[in-house]
């Protein structure tokens, strides 16, 4: 457990978060292993986890009728895998693939949504840790969308 | 009968800047989708081939009968005997540069403008941000900074293309790559699944890149709304304004700052720029119309 607890305290996303909040945090926490090619999970499925990459990287893609799999995103060491479990109805819009050996620390979100309800406290604290990388995605999504260099012709 | 007029002699003064020496394609090859690069040679008329030219620069070329347009050079600064351009085809005259093929004549007037700031770099981290064609105008810096590697920090180049098959001067970036003394990230906008590097936008590097804010120089090149989010993601990574530079693109007409076609605010892109320090254009750059 103390192994688990130095890994999520030196992870970038729980940078300086209190002793008591990292406890709470670790006991819904475990280390994960996905093989290059598996997948996280897919689109629709419950969010009841979300991942902190401690190495490797993953692709997050979307699957249109026609186009097969479009990665729209890929997230490396340091990052956060998984936002829509902080938000009702609490399932994966997307699905996520490991696109080398994958080592990460999920976190059960039922379990961190019930410490979260039942300490403000704490609710509070991952609401700012979350909101900023939601407020990043949407400014790249938005980026993204103005398909600013141009299509070809 | 008089003797015909000597040729103008391109980046040594020329009696009239306003009027061009003809270059000729020496090797045209594409680069990406609607994307080519040219290599052209100008004979300065005393047997010499040398153009010197600064990286950032751009020359207005011109294709007889159609028009002129403003491109900038993207070869390398130490081989002044060949003026490299890369052309998007988007328009008539930069297609029909693109349909150019070798011993064409090209109208060329240049060098003109002013460039990245390579003096202000030595010493500092070097932080490129490209978008697209962007990659095109920083090249030059790029091999002025290989040719003078131990006077500057650490380099860093992020690169953002629409998908992997936009990817400019694919070939060389994987040579530099192989390179132990600068960081190369490439990112693509969307990929399908056999592309195995980042996709996400080329702002969402620059968090991740290795650089002393206190100690770097950015220069930035690309779309400008692209600029304007990497100025963002720059400042949050701790440099200030005055350590940021980007390369403007405005309608450039006459390029030596006389027939205001690329007035921006109380600047011309063509002669003041097109490189700027973010801070003396930062209050222009979020406005709708000037």
């Amino acid at each position: 457990m103390e192994g688990l607890e130095r890994i999520v305290k030196e992870h970038p996303f729980f940078a300086g978060l209190e002793e008591g909040f990292l406890n709470l945090v670790c006991g819904c926490a475990k280390n994960v292993r996905f093989e290059a090619g598996q997948y996280l999970f897919h689109e629709g499925e419950p969010a009841d986890q979300f991942y902190l990459i401690r190495h490797g990287r993953i692709a997050l893609e979307l699957t249109a009728p026609g186009r097969g799999a479009i990665i729209f995103q890929t997230l490396t060491e340091g990052e956060i895998v998984g936002v829509s479990w902080v938000i009702p109805p609490y399932r994966w819009t997307y699905d996520a693939r490991a696109l080398d050996l994958l080592r990460a620390i999920a976190i059960d979100a039922a379990c961190l949504r019930q410490k979260c309800e039942a300490d403000h406290d704490l609710g509070y604290e991952m609401m700012k840790r979350f909101l900023p990388i939601l407020v990043q995605r949407l400014q790249a999504t938005r980026l993204q969308i103005l398909d600013v260099y141009g299509a070809p012709a | 009968m008089a003797p015909p007029p000597e040729p103008p002699v391109p980046g040594r003064t020329p009696p009239d800047p306003m009027v061009p020496c003809v270059a000729r394609v020496r090797r045209r090859r594409r680069d990406a989708p609607q994307v080519w690069t040219l290599d052209l040679e100008v004979d300065g008329g005393d047997g010499t081939k040398n153009f010197p030219f600064a990286p950032g620069q751009f020359n207005m070329l011109t294709v007889f009968g159609v028009g002129e347009v403003p491109i900038s050079l993207s070869g390398d600064p130490a081989k002044p005997g060949c003026l490299v351009h890369t052309v998007r085809a988007v328009g008539a005259v930069s297609d029909a540069l693109a349909r150019l093929g070798p011993g064409d004549p090209v109208g060329l007037r240049g060098p003109f403008g002013a460039g990245w700031p390579m003096t202000e770099a030595a010493g500092r981290d070097v932080v490129i941000v490209a978008g697209g064609l962007g990659l095109a105008p920083l090249r030059p810096a790029l091999y002025q900074l290989f040719a003078g590697r131990a006077r500057y920090g650490k380099i860093v180049l992020l690169y953002g293309a629409r998908s992997p098959d936009d990817i400019l001067f694919r070939r060389e970036i994987e040579s530099w790559r192989r390179r132990l003394d600068i960081e190369i990230e490439v990112t693509v906008d969307h990929a399908s699944s056999v592309w195995h590097g980042h996709v996400g936008v080329v702002t969402t590097l620059i968090s991740r890149a290795d650089f002393d804010p206190l100690h770097a120089i950015a220069l930035v090149c690309g779309p400008e709304v692209m600029m304007r989010f990497a100025i963002t993601a720059l400042r949050h990574s701790g440099l200030d304004d005055q350590s940021i530079y980007l390369s403007m693109e405005r309608n450039m007409k006459c390029a030596i700052g006389f027939c205001g076609h690329c007035q921006f605010g109380p600047v011309f892109v063509c002669r003041d720029g097109p490189v700027f320090r973010h801070d003396r254009v930062q209050s222009l750059l979020a406005l709708k119309e000037i």
